[in-house]
C-alpha cells in the first residue's frame, strides 16, 4: 500500500498515475487550501522556457496530453504574449529565450486586442485549464477508481506531497509567495492564454470561462501567507489594464495569496529522505510538472514491485 | 574604501530576478563580488528562506529600501534590515518616481541624516548633482552611489560628463555607478573614468546565461579598473605618426 500524503495537484497527480497502474494507493487528504488552488492553470512549457531551465521545458511538453485524458475542460488554444509599443525589448529577449513560437499579428488570434498591440509570440501548443474544476475532477475520479480519500495516518509507504507543509522534513524548500486576481468581465472576450510582458510587472490573464479571467501572479521571496497586499492588487490590475481597457469595468471575484513550495533551483523533484519519498517543489510548474514527475514516480514504484515480487 | 571595509572585487551585484537562488549562488561566485545587495520592503520578515540562501554565499550583505517612496518607509525598512541582517549598512534609496525610479533627493537627505545620527552606514542611491552629493556627505554619508541612468534601462552612462565632473569633485569619496548599467563595456566606461566600483543587477540576472554574465562583468570591471590605475592616453584630435615624417619623399 502506498499512503500519498497531500491535498494538492501534486498529491492528485501521483495517486492517480499509481492507481493507474493497478498498485494499491490511499490519498490522505486534510481541509486546508492547497497553492495549486490559486494557480494559473497554464500548460505552457514553452513560455515557461523563459526562466525554467530546460529540464522543466521538456518534461511539461506533455502535461496538455496527460490532463486532457484525465478530465474535462483542456483548452488547446496556445498562449499569446504581447508587449506595450515601448517595452518591445522585452519580446525580443522571450523570443530569444525561448522555443516553439510564432510572430503573431495579436489582433488576428484575439479580436480584442486588435489595433492595441502591433506584435506578439503565439505558441501554438500551449494550453490551459480551471486548476479547481481538475482537480476535482481527479478526485472524483480517484474515487470511483476506489481509491480511499481519508483523513488520519499513512497505512503503507509514504509519498510525500504536502508542499509547504513538508517543511519540516524539507529545510531546503522555501515559499516563494504569489498573489492572483479572479474577475468577471463579460464584455471581454479572450479566448486563450495571454501574457502581457513588463520589465517590472509582468502579468497573465487566463481565462475561466463564463466571462471570468484569472490574473496572476506576483513573484515575492517571502513565506508570509497573509491576505493579498494593496500594491499587489494595484500592479495586477494596472497590467490588466494596460492589456485591454475593459478591465477595469470587471468585477473584481476573488483575491488571494498562497505560497509556492520551491527548492533552491525552482526545479520540481522526488526525493527520498529516511525511507520517506517526497514530491515536491513544484514552484510554479504544479500543473505542468505533477504529471511527469507523478509519471516517473510510478514508473520507478512499479519496477520495484516487480523486482521484489 | 567602503566604511573600513576593502573589497578585493569592485564589482557589487543586487540578488533580484534571477531564474533561482542556485543561478542567483553561482553567479555570484562567477562574478567574484564581496558585497551584494537584498531588498526587504516587499517581502518583509518572511523572507528567511531566500535570505538564508544568500547568506550562505559569505558575501557582505547590503541591504537596501528599494521601493520605499519616503524618508519615514526608507527609515523603518532600515532599521528592520539592520535586526534582520545584524548590519548597520544600508543602500539607501528613496523613490520619487514609480516609472523612471529616480531618486526623491529631498527625502534622500532627510532619510540619510536621519539613519546617519541613528549609526547606520549609509550608502545613498543618488543622481549626479553636486549640491545634493554634498548634502548627503554633510548628512554623515561616506560613500555615494550616482545612478547610471535610470534601474533596469540598461543605458548605461546617461551623463557622462556630469559624472566625470563628478569625480573630480568627490575626489576622496567612494563613488559606486549603481543603476543602468546594462553591458560589460559600460561598466568597464565607469571604471576607467576612476569610479571606485560598480553595482549592477539587471544585466546579469536577467541575461540568458546569467552566470556567463556575471563572469563577463567582472572582467570588464578588472579592466577598466587596471587601465585607470595605469593611466589612460588622452585624447587627441589629429593621428599622430609614429614615425618622423620629415625626411620622407614627398609623394604630391
Amino acid at each position: 500500500m502506498f499512503s500519498v500524503i497531500g491535498n494538492g495537484v501534486t498529491g492528485l497527480c501521483v495517486a492517480s498515475a499509481l492507481t493507474e497502474r493497478g498498485l494499491p494507493v490511499e490519498l490522505l487528504a486534510d481541509s486546508s487550501t492547497p497553492a495549486s488552488h490559486w494557480a494559473g492553470g497554464m500548460l505552457a512549457p514553452g513560455c515557461e522556457g523563459e526562466s525554467a531551465p530546460s529540464d522543466v521545458v521538456s518534461a511539461g511538453a506533455g502535461a496538455a496530453d496527460w490532463w486532457a485524458a484525465r478530465v474535462p475542460g483542456v483548452v488547446r488554444r496556445g498562449t499569446l504574449v504581447v508587449v506595450p509599443p515601448r517595452d518591445s525589448a522585452e519580446l525580443d529577449r522571450f523570443a530569444r529565450m525561448t522555443r516553439g513560437h510564432d510572430a503573431a499579428d495579436p489582433g488576428i488570434l484575439e479580436p480584442e486586442l486588435a489595433g492595441r498591440f502591433a506584435r506578439g509570440l503565439y505558441f501554438p501548443e500551449e494550453a490551459h485549464l480551471d486548476p479547481r474544476a481538475a482537480m476535482t475532477a481527479l478526485r472524483d475520479r480517484l474515487t470511483a477508481k476506489g481509491v480511499p480519500i481519508r483523513r488520519g495516518e499513512p497505512r503503507g509507504r509514504v509519498i510525500d506531497c504536502r508542499g509547504m507543509a513538508a517543511r519540516d522534513m524539507l529545510p531546503d524548500l522555501r515559499g516563494v509567495r504569489g498573489e492572483m486576481l479572479i474577475v468577471e468581465a463579460p464584455e471581454l472576450e479572450l479566448t486563450r492564454t495571454v501574457r502581457l510582458l513588463h520589465p517590472r510587472f509582468p502579468c497573465y490573464v487566463v481565462p475561466r470561462g463564463q466571462g471570468r479571467y484569472m490574473i496572476g501572479a506576483t513573484m515575492v521571496e517571502t513565506d508570509d501567507p497573509g491576505p493579498i497586499t494593496a500594491r499587489a492588487i494595484m500592479e495586477l490590475l494596472s497590467a490588466a489594464y494596460a492589456l485591454h481597457p475593459g478591465f477595469a469595468e470587471a468585477r473584481l471575484v476573488e483575491a488571494g495569496a498562497g505560497l509556492r513550495p520551491a527548492f533552491p533551483d525552482n526545479i520540481p523533484a522526488i526525493r527520498e529522505e529516511r525511507g520517506r519519498i517526497h514530491v515536491n517543489g513544484m514552484y510554479r510548474h504544479g500543473f505542468l510538472m505533477a504529471p511527469a514527475l507523478a509519471e516517473a514516480l510510478a514508473d520507478r514504484l512499479q519496477m520495484e514491485m516487480r523486482d521484489a515480487s | 574604501m567602503f566604511y573600513g571595509f576593502t573589497p578585493k572585487s569592485r564589482l557589487m551585484l543586487g540578488t533580484a530576478q534571477y531564474p533561482s537562488p542556485r543561478v542567483l549562488s553561482d553567479a555570484i561566485a562567477a562574478s567574484e563580488a564581496e558585497i551584494i545587495t537584498v531588498s526587504l520592503r516587499r517581502e518583509g520578515a518572511g523572507g528567511a528562506g531566500f535570505r538564508d540562501l544568500i547568506k550562505a554565499s559569505g558575501c557582505r550583505l547590503l541591504p537596501n529600501t528599494a521601493g520605499c517612496h519616503s524618508a519615514r518607509e526608507a527609515v523603518t525598512t532600515a532599521q528592520m534590515a539592520r535586526e534582520l541582517f545584524g548590519t548597520s549598512w544600508i543602500k539607501l534609496e528613496v523613490i520619487g518616481h514609480a516609472d523612471t525610479l529616480q531618486p526623491d533627493p529631498f527625502a534622500l537627505v532627510e532619510a540619510a541624516r536621519i539613519l546617519c545620527s541613528d549609526g547606520f552606514e549609509v550608502f545613498p542611491y543618488t543622481t549626479e548633482d553636486l549640491i545634493l552629493g554634498e548634502k548627503l556627505i554633510e548628512a554623515g554619508c561616506r560613500v555615494l552611489m550616482p545612478w547610471g541612468a535610470p534601474i533596469g534601462s540598461g543605458q548605461g552612462l546617461r551623463h557622462e560628463d556630469a559624472l566625470h565632473t563628478m569625480r573630480a569633485h568627490f575626489p576622496d569619496i567612494p563613488l559606486v555607478i549603481d543603476a543602468g548599467i546594462g553591458a560589460p563595456s559600460q561598466a568597464a566606461k565607469a571604471m576607467e573614468m576612476g569610479f571606485d566600483a560598480v553595482l549592477l543587477n539587471t544585466a546579469v540576472a536577467r541575461a540568458g546565461d546569467p552566470v556567463t554574465m556575471a563572469r563577463a562583468f567582472a572582467g570588464a570591471v578588472q579592466a577598466g579598473r587596471l587601465a585607470h590605475e595605469a593611466g589612460l592616453m588622452g585624447r587627441r584630435d589629429m593621428a599622430m605618426a609614429s614615425t618622423p615624417i620629415f625626411g620622407m619623399a614627398a609623394l604630391s
